[in-house]
């Protein structure tokens, strides 16, 4: 296999409720290559946006990584002390949000904000850095550099707003780039102009991009491959086109399923019965079991490990029942 | 065809928006010129990007807020310039379901005083009577009687929605106006209140105006879609029609935007330049035409007459056979 | 295929059950008891008001009783907190005088909230003229400072304890009105109030059944922090001479009558000074627990 950009091994993460420590993310792992884009989906609350701020270090304080590693470039991220993880975060791995209204300061003239992440990393003069942002600006599509910098954030729409984070995100050319629900709160069609030039980042500089996102329709337009998370746990992992031709764990059917496809024509969708269980009362067993139709007494007793379906190992799946039938449904 | 439940005719609004204490006030165009009709036991969505005018036209149909001047009918009857004392008798036949399953139930009453309050306000049921309905509906929407000592904390979101659309349920409306019920929720169990939805039409005859931003849901639940684009509706056409043949060029961008979930699946997308226009400075003619592939000067100046090009199928557009 | 689908999903949800959640009052009380300085505070106005109720019937002494053989004497075994220059015993005059200053304040403070609550909604949920009106007044009544207006109030309608309550009452007022205004104005763009409306509920059953529980919160908190101050101005009152008759124990006349022996019987103003400053101390710190507790935010 290709050298990898990102490594995450066996990542743990819990936070404290209530005086008790529940578990958010366990036993997580999954690597990301240069100028690849790996989609992380599941469903609110199923620990995807805990694992991308565990991998920026930029977890609440009532959080801890209580296991793993997380190896960027062979580096473990975890064991860099503040410093050294503020040296990293926008040099090396940048990171995107899902509400770009909120994400920027709006007390403050674009030109500040992007300028400071610039000069934060690089020995540039002010000149030098309005030049670069001038530059990231324009990189990013948007039509007037010069406008937008002297502008505040609410004079920019929605999707300018999202434009001018990225901007700030690229302008050190991280090789990682986070974007955690990147274009939820967007229209469609200016989802789709995000989405280009997100692919066309990756394609210029080639960034390695961690996508999360619960959307699979963005998952199948601009993913590689996909890890499925459900609480806390992969549950499992594959390129695209076989995630979405032969889901091999029955909560990614389910959830394949009870998406309504655009011009399919149906008029009923099949569904998963229930809801995600709480974090902090987690069935015993396989987590999804409660949930699952095809559930079998093991289900409940025994929770299944992740592991590898096919030869070349780039299919993984945690279920029972794969090992008995080798395919349901 | 049968006479239209609900018909909205050259519906209006326009909001103030604050400017400074100096300039001058703007006026936001949010709802400009529909006309729409919605036959018993259809249901017909409202499609468009944030911003379109597609919240307000449902809170106007409500009569949550007063259009400037247009029509709605409703059973034959003009409801728009109703008194809210006169309305309260109608709001019975109309109910609404709204889109923040967290905020639109009071957190400081049990779920099946939520429930109950419609037949409160509506009909002289006692407080016994009252309650046997309220489990009757719980059930209903699946969920079960025990649940309504409950408060409204204690519910997820999708279980929140069901509630919602029980409360909705109580009076027997004729039409349920349901404000993005499903955006806020996650995709399983959006797929759970859709079917829920569905049943509930076809055991209680039910007529939805749907009002949604996702086509690929619209398109699952409705029979036909209105298209809406900066306060107006620019297509409106049976689902399979607008599908298959979409004929404005921002329906077909819209469209084409979709991402689906399957990678196999090539499509050309037509990517839109530039951003929404602001609403309180619409662009003069055709309202699409700062973002249109196809604009010419006419479209910058005339604003487009609704041409019907097939049965049910209107197009807002000066050159609908560009498109074809 | 389909159908049978959908109906499978409906019955399967029913069959779901909830997580076991805490009843909201419970869960109040487990956080309400963290806050230390807040739940001592309670014990310590809970104490005050008792002696409000059985002072009379406990205190050692008779707070009326002059004993002339013992005059303005400082603490001792016998007289814990000292006597004043009639040989009264302080101490039991201190805690029969909890229920005059104690009645005092805290019927100022209802009365002047139920008015400040109820203009308040009306001006929050109406707006308009009639928001203006009430808020200009209200503005009017905030420019004098709390005790001036108090004195000014009991100048005109002249002195005495009833009046006082009055006083105190006027200015609690626009404190409650402003506050309460704000908290409905929050709590009306809730979308459950729009909700409500669109479900046909008239404007008196939006005001009282779904937006005046939504601002109960920041009134409990007010109410808290007004009392303090209400003991603070009732005192005030009678210490320059506008209170009850000076022959009944009260905080504030205490005060008045022992400044005149701040140099022979320091005690006299001490123990007075020490108990009101507490009372109030205490009513704050409620308050401020309150609001912490009550605030979702502030978890």
């Amino acid at each position: 296999m290709a050298e990898k950009l990102l490594e995450v091994k066996n990542l743990r993460t819990e936070f404290k409720r209530d005086k008790t420590w529940v578990t958010a993310v366990n036993n997580v792992s999954f690597s990301i290559q240069p100028g690849e884009i790996l989609g992380l989906v599941g469903e609110s609350g199923c620990g995807k946006s805990v694992t991308s701020l565990s991998v920026m270090g930029l977890l609440a304080r009532n959080s801890k990584i209580s296991n793993g590693e997380i190896l960027l470039n062979g580096k473990d991220l975890l064991k860099e002390d503040k410093k050294g993880m503020r040296k990293i975060r926008g040099r090396e791995v940048a990171m995107i949000f899902q509400e770009p209204m909120n994400s920027l300061n709006p007390c403050m003239r674009i030109e500040k904000q992007l300028t400071e992440a610039i000069l934060l990393h690089n020995n540039f003069s002010k000149e030098e850095a309005h030049n670069r942002a001038f530059e990231v600006l324009k990189s990013v599509g948007i039509p007037e550099p010069d406008m937008t910098l002297k502008s505040y954030p609410h004079q920019l729409s929605g999707g300018m707003c999202q434009r001018v984070m990225i901007a700030m995100a690229m302008s050190c050319e991280p090789e990682l780039l986070i974007a955690d629900e990147p274009t939820t709160a967007l229209d469609v069609t200016i989802q789709a102009q995000i989405l280009e030039l997100m692919e066309e980042i990756r394609a210029k500089k080639n960034t390695g991009i961690l996508m999360i996102t619960h959307d699979l329709g963005v998952v199948a337009e601009m993913c590689s491959r996909v890890v499925v998370m459900y609480a806390g746990r992969i549950v499992e992992e594959a390129p695209v086109h076989d995630l979405f031709a032969d889901p091999k764990h029955p909560y990614t059917q389910g959830l394949i399923g009870s998406v309504p496809k655009l011009g399919s024509g149906v008029e009923s969708l099949p569904s998963i019965p229930g809801s995600v269980p709480d974090l902090s009362v987690m069935p015993k067993g396989c987590k999804f079991a409660p949930r699952c139709k095809y559930a079998t007494d093991i289900c409940h007793q025994q929770e299944p490990e992740l592991v590898s379906i096919n030869e070349a190992g780039t299919r993984k799946c945690r279920c029972h029942l794969l090992n008995k039938s080798g395919k349901e449904a | 065809m049968s006479e239209p439940l609900l018909s909205v005719k050259n519906m209006k609004k326009t909001f103030q928006a604050n400017g400074g204490m100096f300039s001058k006030k703007k006026l936001v165009h949010a709802v400009n010129d529909v006309s729409f009709d919605i036959y018993p036991g259809e249901t017909f969505s409202l499609v468009g990007e944030s911003g379109c005018g597609k919240s307000t036209t449902g809170k106007l149909i409500d009569h949550l807020i007063i259009p400037d001047s247009g029509e709605i009918w409703f059973e034959g009857k003009e409801i728009s310039k109703l008194t809210e004392k006169e309305m309260r008798s109608l709001r019975s036949d109309i109910q609404m379901v709204f889109q923040d399953p967290y905020g639109s139930l009071n957190p400081r009453m049990k779920v099946q005083d939520l429930i109950g309050e419609p037949l409160l306000i509506h009909t002289n049921m006692s407080a016994g009577e009252r309650l046997k309905k309220v489990h009757e509906l719980l059930g209903t929407v699946g969920l079960s009687p025990s649940h309504g000592e409950r408060y409204p904390h204690e519910f997820s979101g999708g279980q929140r929605q069901r509630i919602g659309i029980a409360r909705a349920l109580t009076v027997q409306p004729k039409l349920i106006i349901a404000d993005e019920p499903v955006s806020a929720l996650d995709v399983s169990i959006q797929a759970q209140v859709l079917n829920l939805l569905q049943q509930l039409q076809k055991d209680f005859n039910l007529t939805y105006l749907f009002i949604s931003h996702d086509l690929s849901v619209v398109e699952m639940i409705s029979d036909r879609i209105g298209v809406m684009y900066l306060g107006t509706i620019v297509e409106t056409a049976p689902k399979k029609e607008l599908y298959a043949n979409p004929r404005h060029p921002y329906t077909r961008a819209l469209l084409s935007a979709v991402p689906i979930p399957d990678p196999d699946l090539t499509k050309e997308r037509i990517t839109l330049k530039g951003d929404l226009p602001s609403p309180s400075n619409p662009p003069s003619g055709c309202l699409f035409h700062t973002r249109c592939p196809h604009c010419t000067e006419k479209c910058k100046t005339q604003v487009p007459t609704p041409v019907e090009i097939a049965p049910g199928h209107i197009v807002k557009c000066h050159y609908p056979e560009l498109t074809e | 295929m389909a159908d049978k689908n959908t109906t499978s999903t409906i019955n399967l949800a029913a069959a779901e059950e909830l997580p076991k959640a805490q009843s909201k009052f419970k869960e109040f009380v487990k956080k309400f008891m963290k806050r230390k300085t807040a739940v001592i505070s309670l014990a310590f106005i809970v104490f005050i008001i008792l002696m409000a109720i059985i002072g009379p019937y406990v205190v050692p002494y008779d707070p009326q009783a002059p004993d002339y053989t013992a005059m303005m004497q400082g603490p001792s075994a016998a007289h814990i907190w000292g006597t004043n220059e009639y040989g009264q015993d302080v101490f039991s005059r201190l805690m029969v005088g909890t229920r005059l200053s104690l009645t005092c304040a805290l019927t100022a403070t209802i009365i002047g909230t139920a008015l400040g609550v109820i203009l308040g909604l009306i001006a929050g949920f109406y707006g308009g003229i009639i928001d203006s009106l009430i808020m200009r007044c209200c503005d009017v009544l905030f420019a004098f400072p709390d005790i001036l207006l108090a004195i000014a109030v009991v100048a005109i309608i002249g002195q005495g304890m009833v009046n006082v309550m009055i006083a105190v009452a006027v200015f609690t007022v626009p404190s409650f009105a402003r506050i309460i205004r704000s908290a409905t104005i929050s709590v009306k763009q809730a979308p459950y109030v729009e909700v409500a409306r669109s479900l046909g509920c008239s404007n008196m059953r939006i005001l009282f059944v779904h937006i005046f529980p939504g601002t109960i919160q920041s009134m409990i908190v007010n109410f808290t922090m007004r009392v303090g101050t209400a003991i603070l101005a009732a005192s005030s009152l009678s210490f320059l001479g506008f209170g009850a008759n000076v022959t009944e124990p009260d905080w504030g006349s205490m005060l008045s009558t022992g400044r005149n022996y701040l140099n022979t019987a320091p005690h006299m103003v001490l123990f007075p000074g020490i108990l009101i400053f507490l009372t109030v101390l205490a009513f704050n710190l409620l308050g401020d627990g309150l609001r912490d507790t009550l605030d979702p935010k502030m978890n």
